[in-house]
């Protein structure tokens, strides 16, 4: 479960890195691992602590694409959509995910239980195509392992 | 008594397929078993087709079986496989293995054969040769064995790294770095990340080396976060050679200090480049920056910096050890040395050769790849990444060879070798192509932001049949635009996929073409 955003956590995430502007990056990172996502009193407060201004903040967190604005689900399942997976069937397979669990790719369900995300090779392309479930990355995922990948971590 | 080894590799692929299934279950035989037996997770030799691959030490050499399931356990301990038994899965000796043994492996000499993360493993195994002859012979000597190799970058541009280090060297700084590019968001490329997890302390040495050669005492790898394990093996490898004494304070007893950083990117493919990656590390928006200055000149926070690749960085170590003589031996021409070329997408055999250039495409799919994965014919392939030209069949005798692949309008690249079966759908990967560059553009200049966006529009209305002449003649006009227009490769360069997709695949682009798709 993604922590409630607190300060002082916050702060002693910042510190961590020094309070080092050029640590922007890493403190974002730091960020979505603790809440899954970039919020508004976060961004204020990073703008604070590291001496920088809220847009100049904004700008980076909008910048990358591991940067999310809005909570995540409590999973997040990533489906590879470069090429070498694109040769392996990753686009069937994609349509099987959406219709499967009900997410469109980039998007939550409404319980905030699983997101679905594109991403642009995981280096797995040797045995593409490939999907990753939170840190664990599969390899050559078709439809029926893509279900089994869902069953398991699904809790009981 | 000697304990026996079993090793089962700790790496992406391998666990993507069950490699951490089969360990939990090895070790759980093995406890309670009560045997001496030693479980290793080794680096992967980078046969994936083969994943997961277990090992046995034996007295005739280390014994391979793959791939093993984890339902293949029980039968393996009933083959006594400990002792090398027969089984269906039996490989024979590693080193016999025809993919691995048709292989010049410099750089990855060490990946598979060691414990990533064993001091003792490497410095057996030819580790830290390279930083104590470079320490012992001073700076200058090793940036002529550089230049001697003929090492170029193999990040992609493959600019020659000596020529590089030389700048960085003469530059004046009080303060310079060494910044390892390790964002490898090229499509059907993986090599990076099988040396990180499976080598890493030879990128360490490379890194230290390349340091001590330009007076840089302070490196930073940029890692890319699709890379998980990858990161954490590399950071315990970091803490090592801190405990070890190849970083630190006064390496080796040199008097040189070094130590490096490691920090994640943000999953954007442009912070590949190096000026975006620079911007990255300081903690900005990866941005593009202009050049001049080169970043060798004013790099990282303004300072003279090495931008290398991590397989450039990692294949210093045994160039300096066994002189650049050595290497330049390897490759036709100014393709100089080996190159990890990397097998993915829709190939049976799929991994990571390492040969020396001038091979053929052909002689990698066909004789390492075995061909399709599927079974079907080849059609297409896309060498270098998702800027790379995609080539037809026709053209697989072209040999790997930086110059002869960009006389065809092709890339090296990072060397990852895509290969496609004829289910492809051209106009799909042509469209695909724009609609990378859509979302990953850095925003900088308009023909990249603006004409990719428009890219996607026009192939759009080609492959749905409306005005067909007119647009074929606007892509191709916005292709001249993007390529002349552009500030950095991004945009100059995703116009190569798209337009060999119309040379070599016109029919795809055809009003037929609906039919078949
Ligand atoms: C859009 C783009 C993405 C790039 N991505 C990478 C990358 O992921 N890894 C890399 O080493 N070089 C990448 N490069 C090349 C770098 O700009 C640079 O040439 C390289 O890191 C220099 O190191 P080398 O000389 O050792 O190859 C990229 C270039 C461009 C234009
Ligand atoms: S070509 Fe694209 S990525 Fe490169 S500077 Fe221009 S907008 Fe940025
Ligand atoms: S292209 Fe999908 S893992 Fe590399």
């Amino acid at each position: 479960m993604p922590a409630r955003y607190d300060r002082n956590i916050a702060t002693e995430i910042i510190n961590r890195f020094g309070a080092k502007p050029e640590m922007l990056v890493q403190i974002l990172h730091a960020f979505v691992e603790r809440y899954s996502f970039i919020a508004e009193d976060a961004i204020r407060q990073i703008a604070d602590e590291l001496n920088l201004s809220r847009a100049e903040v904004h700008g980076v967190v909008s910048f990358y694409h591991d940067f999310r604005t809005k909570p995540a689900g409590k999973r997040v399942i990533k489906i590879c959509q470069a090429e070498a997976c694109q040769a392996m069937g990753s686009r069937k397979l994609t349509a099987h995910a959406e219709k499967k669990t009900g997410v469109a790719l980039g998007g939550t369900d409404e319980d905030g239980e699983l997101t679905l995300e594109a991403v642009y090779c995981l280096g797995n392309c040797a045995c593409s195509p490939a999907v990753m479930d939170g840190d664990r990355v599969y390899g050559r995922v078709d439809a029926k392992g893509f279900d089994r990948i869902l069953a398991r971590g699904r809790r009981q | 008594m000697s304990t026996t080894t079993i090793f089962v590799p700790r790496e992406t692929s391998a666990i993507s397929l069950g490699a951490d299934e089969v360990a939990d279950k090895i070790d759980a035989w093995i406890r309670k078993s009560g045997s001496k037996i030693s479980l290793v997770r080794n680096g992967s030799w980078g046969m994936c087709w083969l994943e997961p691959m277990v090992e046995v030490q034996t007295a005739k050499g280390r014994i391979a079986y793959g791939p093993v399931s984890p339902d293949d356990i029980e039968s393996l301990i009933e083959s006594d496989f400990v002792s090398g038994g027969k089984h269906a899965l039996r490989l024979g000796p590693t080193k016999d293995i025809d993919w691995l043994a048709r292989q010049q492996r410099w750089t990855f000499s060490r990946c598979g054969l060691t414990d990533p993360l064993s001091i003792d493993d490497y410095r057996s195994n030819g580790g830290f040769a390279g930083i104590e002859k470079a320490i012992a012979g001073g700076a200058d000597a090793v940036l002529e064995t550089v230049k001697a190799s003929g090492l170029r970058g193999r990040g992609g541009a493959g600019f020659p790294t000596g020529i590089k280090w030389q700048t960085v060297a003469s530059a004046k700084g009080d303060q310079k770095y060494i910044a390892c590019n390790a964002d490898e968001g090229d499509s059907g490329t993986f090599s990076d990340r099988m040396l990180m997890e499976g080598d890493p302390l030879t990128l360490i040495e490379g890194m230290a080396i390349a340091g001590f050669a330009v007076g840089a005492s302070k490196g930073y790898v940029y890692l890319r976060s699709e890379y998980p394990l990858a990161r954490k093996v590399f950071s315990q490898a970091l803490s090592l050679a801190r405990e070890h004494g190849l970083l630190g304070k006064d390496i080796l007893g040199s008097g040189f200090d070094f130590d490096i950083d490691l920090h994640i990117g943000g999953g954007s493919y442009v912070c590949g480049e190096e000026t975006a990656m620079l911007e990255s590390l300081e903690g900005k928006a990866g941005v593009i920056r202009f050049k001049p200055p080169l970043p060798a000149i004013e790099g990282l926070f303004g300072k003279p910096t090495v931008v290398n690749n991590v397989i450039t960085l990692a294949s210093v170590p045994e160039i300096v050890a066994s002189g650049g003589g050595a290497y330049a031996e390897y490759g036709p021409g100014r393709s100089k040395g080996t190159l990890a070329f990397q097998l993915a997408g829709n190939i049976k055999r799929g991994g990571l050769v390492e040969l020396a250039f001038g091979a053929t495409l052909r002689q990698l799919i066909d004789d390492f790849g075995g061909g399709t994965a599927s079974g079907r014919p080849v059609r297409a392939v896309q060498v270098g990444g998702p800027l790379g030209a995609y080539f037809p069949e026709s053209l697989l005798d072209t040999p790997l060879d930086y110059e002869k692949f960009s006389a065809l309008g092709g890339m090296v690249g990072h060397g990852g070798i895509v290969v496609f079966d004829d289910t492809v759908d051209m106009g799909a990967q042509a469209r695909f192509a724009m609609e990378f560059c859509a979302i990953e553009s850095c925003g900088k200049c308009t023909p990249c932001r603006i004409g990719s966006v428009r890219g996607v529009e026009v192939i759009d209305r080609i492959l749905g049949n409306e005005n067909r002449e007119a647009n074929l003649a606007l892509l191709s006009e916005l292709c001249d635009t993007m390529v002349d227009g552009s500030l950095c490769a991004m945009g100059g360069l995703t116009p190569y996929p798209v337009r060999s997709a119309l040379k070599y695949f016109p029919e795809d682009f055809e009003s037929t073409a609906g039919d078949r798709r």
